[in-house]
């Protein structure tokens, strides 16, 4: 297990420096200690979340997008033709949910199919593990700066205190 | 005062100030009436221009943004209405298109007849907002919006257009339009107080 505090701080050494999602309760203390740090902006869907990002990365920023993998479904027509169309860098930081099929009926099903949704929109990811966070953000990084697209990383339950 | 008179009106007044457009016909119009490096052509993701003019305004304080947007992609994304007046980025322009139709797709009508886009904004807490109907009203709206603080919202009624304009597709392929209004950005702008500028 890591803390909301030094996954963060892992974050902002990545050089990642604007930060918007959705909470879900799996990081509840990431998004803590950014609101603490000042500037997380809270918004109000998912897609819009991304359209944010996309602003924020032509304005010369690195962003991160926070999200429930229920998100993702609200935001695959923005990614296709928003983010990946004009190739416009960004981290996807997904909760998932219905990881394993161990969680309430209403995550089920995204749960199962999420790593298929990523690999379908073309969106390179990991899987969070609790032992390669740093390894998991540096990868992000080379591919973000590499391919000029987003990255996702899942996250499931018990990597993030 | 159709959508290509209402352009012809606001392009001219504009100088430094970064424009991000609306998909369909905003988009199109606008590109045919003036293409400029510093125009942003959403061409997707319907609903999510002012989103990303938001991303934009909110990291470069200094710079005027401004988006041109539409009834139907007002209604697709009001949390966006009710976030920018939460953040009050006194450099965003919303000027809103409001035909009462979705043009793109054979003039279908939205609910903008019966919802007053407008009153919501005001009711989100955009810090100046005008609903015009005419082309000198336009005029002196946009030429006030341009030298105060905002967040400012504008309506601008126009009527639906009659028949189908021939007119072209946007020449540019997206990632061009991207980086070259990244570009643009860059190069209005004198780098920022924690140097990272351009990351």
């Amino acid at each position: 297990m890591i803390t909301g505090a030094e996954f963060c701080r892992l974050l902002v050494d990545c050089g990642f420096d604007f930060f918007t999602g959705v909470p879900c309760s799996l990081v509840k203390s990431v998004i803590a200690v950014l609101e603490e740090r000042g500037g997380y902006i809270p918004e109000t869907r998912e897609d819009a979340a991304i359209g944010l990002a996309a602003g924020a990365a032509m304005a010369g920023k690195c962003p991160v997008v926070i999200m429930q993998n229920s998100g993702l479904g609200v935001c695959v027509n923005a990614l296709a033709s928003l983010t990946l169309m004009y190739r416009l860098p960004c981290l996807l930081l997904i909760t998932w949910r219905g990881y394993q099929g161990n969680d309430a009926p209403e995550h089920l099903l995204m749960g199962e199919i999420s790593p298929t949704l990523l690999a379908t929109l073309r969106i390179p990811y990991r899987v969070l593990g609790a032992e390669a966070v740093p390894d998991s953000l540096q990868w992000a990084v080379k591919t973000l700066r590499q391919s000029s697209n987003p990255v996702a990383l899942l996250l499931p339950p018990g990597v993030i205190q | 005062m159709k959508l290509i008179d209402a352009l012809r009106v606001i392009v001219p007044l504009f100088r430094d100030e970064l424009v991000v457009h609306a998909n369909g016909f905003i988009s199109r119009e606008s590109f045919h009436v003036e293409d400029r490096p510093g125009n942003f052509y959403m061409l997707g993701s319907m609903g999510l221009a002012s989103s990303i003019a938001l991303g934009v305004a909110l990291n470069r304080p200094n710079q005027r943004v401004v988006v041109f947007d539409g009834d139907g992609n007002v209604l697709m994304n009001l949390g966006a209405l009710a976030l920018i007046g939460a953040l009050q980025p006194a450099n965003l322009v919303h000027v809103v298109f409001d035909n009462e139709v979705y043009g793109s797709t054979g003039n279908q009508r939205t609910i903008s007849g019966q919802v007053a886009l407008d009153e919501i904004a005001r009711a989100s807490g955009y810090r100046r907002v005008e609903r015009v109907t005419t082309p000198v009203a336009l005029q002196a709206a946009t030429q006030e919006f341009l030298i105060q603080g905002g967040p400012s919202f504008l309506l601008v009624k126009i009527a639906p257009e009659c028949e189908e304009r021939k007119i072209g597709r946007i020449m540019h392929d997206p990632p061009q339009i991207a980086a070259r209004f990244m570009t643009a950005i860059a190069d209005r702008l004198p780098p920022m107080s924690n140097g990272q500028e351009g990351q």
